[in-house]
């Protein structure tokens, strides 16, 4: 876990290192907070301090004066500190929609939490374990999953967390702004060595991401492509081109609104095309019978995510035209 | 003083004699006392589990014990302070104890079922023990799924049982203090005139009675799922993860204010007592007590903003958070005002009221920090989050809870303990809390996950610090065990109000009679009328 750190760590560090486009702004709302913080702590302790001195008792049988009731103070400490949580909710507010919505043009790439490591895959294929390498000036979308239980991806220098929950998707997102090496931490407590999940994230210059990108990837565990997990488990049967009455078209499905028998309309969002696949009973598309068997247990998370990969890159075929692809 | 005569004759600590006196009593003062022994020795369990963390920590390589060891630390050090001390402290302890003197009652509605309680509550405190000496638990106090149903191998069960068979005792005291509240205050102790200890054990004991048994049914469910593989929680078995989470921060949240409302109501009776004067906002305070556990009961979703639940849920579990932080605002400023034209003395209860102010005034803006969707993003999960609770739960609940015992032990024992080491203690206390727990704001925001056996090493010098701290702190309590203890046999004898307070308990000898008053009082006017000097009342 030790790696070469930036600079300006120094023995006793007060503050993180920023190196993403968020990490001003929750540096600028928690020190909003801190500031709110600081002046009510010392309010009250300088308060304190100046009553329990100034009124100290003098004679053993001393009393103090009879309490007034002042309605427009209770009022008033009532309404002041409302006012301020409001506006630490509503900015607060803010910075979490920046942080939980990825922008548009944001790069996919995916992770796999298990006990315990990361494992991510680059957008061109590449994959690595522990260690990300992205490049500076680029928005990513990190797509997440578990193999077992929750894990929670944390880089403190980007200020982004995201828990990485079993048997769904999560996302995280984040554009580094700072070439560097800074932590990946893992923040749910996960476990025998959770505190060694973790490795480091390094930033890169476009190019000599480029660069990295294109080195021979040092030898991993083999994982089939999406395509040829589909003809593996033999897909193709039903989900084929001409299928439309076995089974639906996969082509375009991803991202489109799908009628289910049952009358719900649901986005065929990822975590609908995973769900469609381990359980596809549980949501059957409109004017098709319950024929798909099931493949929990049968497909491992990373091989899940290739299939994603493939039936999302599926292009609608022209019409008549067969085509090569299912 | 004229207290001698008063001592010879009989109180409830000598009224009976012999071990089954004490086990088979129904009296609410020795069933306090039964509680004392049973929280303490989960305390300084607990206490011990601390010490071993602050050591593994003080380096960043974790060479201490092994990470097995430590996650058990962590867990079995959470799960022994939160359910089995401080859960059960101020209630079960000094509520038991003073809910009937300040109300003027004999004892409690039930007290065959006060005794049950104890009981249940040693039976639950000797599953979570078995479970600790055959190796203990490694799930985390919070037991999240689906880690706690399939993955954990330790002893996940006889801990939730132990959890799960307290909670009865929990409930079942609650039931007891609010039909006591009720139904047995004295003739002309009306709701408002009641010492707002009171108050704040009432709000306690609604969502002990309303939250407990959503754990129950928690626990309940992890248990079904670890032992017949039903699917509730884990995903490989159709369940969902994140409901759990749910559930249990349902009960455990509003538990946040079951530990740290009594100590708000002990608050409000050492800052009159020690300020001869009364509350400001008597009746600000009272609903303030309500608001919180209704309020408290609606925030459980923001220990969730990063679960995976929707970001539309964050923001209004967040605006819910917002508000709940309103009524503590409210008594911090109104604990204040009373000080102000007060007769204000610096003995030892004082000192610990005063720092739980300042403590749970930090605790409680950081907790609004934690409450901010875009703070909480980076700090949840961290040491912030470790340092934000410490602040609430021992700069908050066990400052008030040490408070209160120094402020009522010499109605308890009828004796007096040491001054100058009282007060020293409570000055270590204070120090060694913030240098064990200030530098752990810093880490989390540097961004130090907790529940790790090992770190960065450009965290230590922190670490070390709290380290240090916690070194002060641990002395700072074994001081008052010490002096509590001896004063018990060599301590000066108490009058029947050394501190010159008002309230009913105050009224009786020290200790009090079996049942409590000589004569039944009555009441006639507010609670903290100290409008009268404390020599001119003195009842003979």
């Amino acid at each position: 876990m030790s790696q070469q750190q930036p600079s300006m760590w120094e023995d006793l560090p007060l503050f993180p290192d920023s190196a993403s486009t968020l990490a001003g702004q929750v540096d600028g709302i928690y020190l909003f907070g801190v500031a709110v913080a600081v002046v009510f702590s010392l309010l009250i302790a300088v308060l304190i301090l100046y009553f329990a001195v100034r009124y100290r008792r003098r004679h053993a049988d001393d009393v103090g004066q009879p309490e007034k009731t002042i309605t427009w103070l209770e009022i008033a400490w009532s309404v002041i500190p409302l006012g301020i949580l409001l506006v630490m909710f509503g900015w607060g507010a803010k910075v979490y929609f920046a942080a939980m919505r990825p922008p548009a043009d944001a790069v996919e790439y995916f992770a796999v939490g298990k006990q315990w490591m990361w494992k991510f895959q680059h957008p061109q294929g590449r994959r690595e374990i522990n260690d990300l390498h992205v490049p500076v000036g680029q928005p990513i979308v990190i797509t997440m999953t578990s193999e077992d239980v929750i894990h929670s991806f944390f880089v403190p220098a980007f200020r982004v967390k995201a828990d990485v929950v079993p048997g769904r998707y999560t996302r995280v997102w984040f554009e580094a702004t700072k070439p560097g090496a800074y932590h990946l931490f893992c923040a749910e407590y996960c476990g025998a060595e959770h505190s060694r999940m973790g490795g480091t994230v390094y930033v890169m210059e476009p190019q000599d991401y480029q660069a990295w990108l294109s080195e021979a990837s040092p030898v991993e565990d083999r994982v089939l492509s999406g395509e040829e997990l589909f003809a593996k488990h033999v897909c193709n049967t039903c989900h084929y081109p001409d299928s439309a009455a076995r089974a639906p078209l996969l082509a375009g499905l991803a991202g489109s609104e799908v009628e289910l028998a049952d009358g719900r309309t649901v986005i065929a969002d990822d975590d609908y095309l995973r769900q469609s696949i381990l359980n596809p009973g549980a949501s059957i598309v409109a004017g098709y019978q319950p024929l798909m068997p099931t493949y929990q247990g049968q497909i491992s998370e990373e091989e899940l995510i290739q299939l994603l990969l493939y039936i999302k890159g599926l292009e609608p075929a022209e019409e008549g035209h067969g085509g090569s692809a299912p | 003083m004229s207290e001698r005569q008063g001592l010879r004759s009989l109180n409830y600590l000598n009224a009976t004699v012999g071990l089954k006196s004490w086990l088979l009593t129904k009296d609410h003062k020795r069933i306090g006392i039964l509680y004392l022994i049973g929280i303490t020795l989960f305390f300084f369990l607990g206490g011990a589990m601390a010490v071993l963390i602050r050591l593994e920590l003080a380096t960043p390589a974790g060479d201490l014990v092994q990470p097995d060891t430590y996650n058990r630390l962590f867990t079995m050090h959470g799960v022994m302070m939160i359910f089995f001390f401080l859960i059960p402290s101020i209630p079960a302890v000094l509520g038991n104890f003073l809910i009937p003197l300040m109300i003027g009652a004999k004892d409690l509605a039930f007290p065959k079922l006060n005794l049950a309680s104890w009981y249940i509550y040693m039976i639950g405190g000797g599953f979570a023990l078995w479970a600790m000496l055959n190796g203990g638990v490694d799930t985390g106090w919070t037991f999240y799924t689906p880690f706690s149903t399939t993955f954990s191998n330790t002893y996940v069960i006889a801990t939730a049982l132990g959890i799960f068979i307290l909670g009865f005792s929990s409930i079942l005291t609650g039931l007891n203090f609010v039909v006591t509240i009720h139904r047995m205050r004295a003739p002309g102790l009306t709701w408002f005139r009641l010492p707002l200890f009171v108050w704040a054990h009432y709000a306690t004991s609604l969502i002990q009675i309303l939250g407990t048994p959503v754990l129950a049914i928690t626990i309940l469910l992890v248990a079904a799922e670890r032992l017949f593989h039903i699917g509730i929680f884990d995903p490989a078995l159709g369940g969902d993860p994140v409901l759990f989470q749910h559930l249990f921060w349902f009960y455990s949240h509003p538990a946040v204010y079951i530990m740290v409302l009594p100590a708000m109501g002990v608050i409000s009776e050492l800052v009159t007592a020690f300020s001869r004067k009364r509350v400001f906002g008597y009746k600000l305070i009272a609903f303030s007590s309500i608001a919180i556990a209704v309020l408290g009961f609606l925030v459980w979703g923001h220990h969730m903003f990063l679960s995976s639940q929707s970001v539309y849920a964050g923001v209004v579990f967040s605006v819910l958070s917002m508000l709940v932080a309103v009524p503590s605002a409210v008594k911090v400023f109104n604990w204040t005002a009373t000080l102000y034209q007060g007769s204000i003395s610096w003995d030892t209860p004082m000192l610990y009221a005063l720092g739980f102010i300042g403590l749970f005034t930090i605790g409680g803006l950081t907790g609004v920090m934690l409450a901010t969707l875009g703070i909480d993003i980076h700090v949840h999960d961290t040491y912030f989050v470790v340092a934000h609770f410490h602040y609430i739960m021992v700069g908050g609940a066990i400052m008030a809870y040490l408070g209160g015992m120094h402020f009522w032990w010499p109605k308890i024992t009828g004796r007096l303990y040491p001054a100058f080491w009282s007060k020293l203690s409570a000055l270590m206390v204070f120090v060694g809390f913030n240098l064990t727990f200030f530098p752990q704001f810093v880490l989390g925001y540097l961004g130090m996950p907790r529940r790790y056996h090992a770190y960065p090493e450009e965290f230590q010098v922190l670490n070390v610090m709290s380290s240090a701290g916690a070194t002060v702190l641990g002395v700072g309590y074994l001081i008052p065990m010490v002096y509590f203890i001896w004063s018990m046999r060599y301590g000066k004898r108490a009058s029947s109000n050394p501190w010159g307070a008002v309230g009913l308990e105050w009224q009786t000898p020290s200790p009090p009679p079996t049942f409590n008053f000589v004569d039944s009082p009555t009441v006639d006017h507010e609670a903290y009328d100290y409008t009268v000097r404390p020599g001119d009342q003195k009842v003979a």
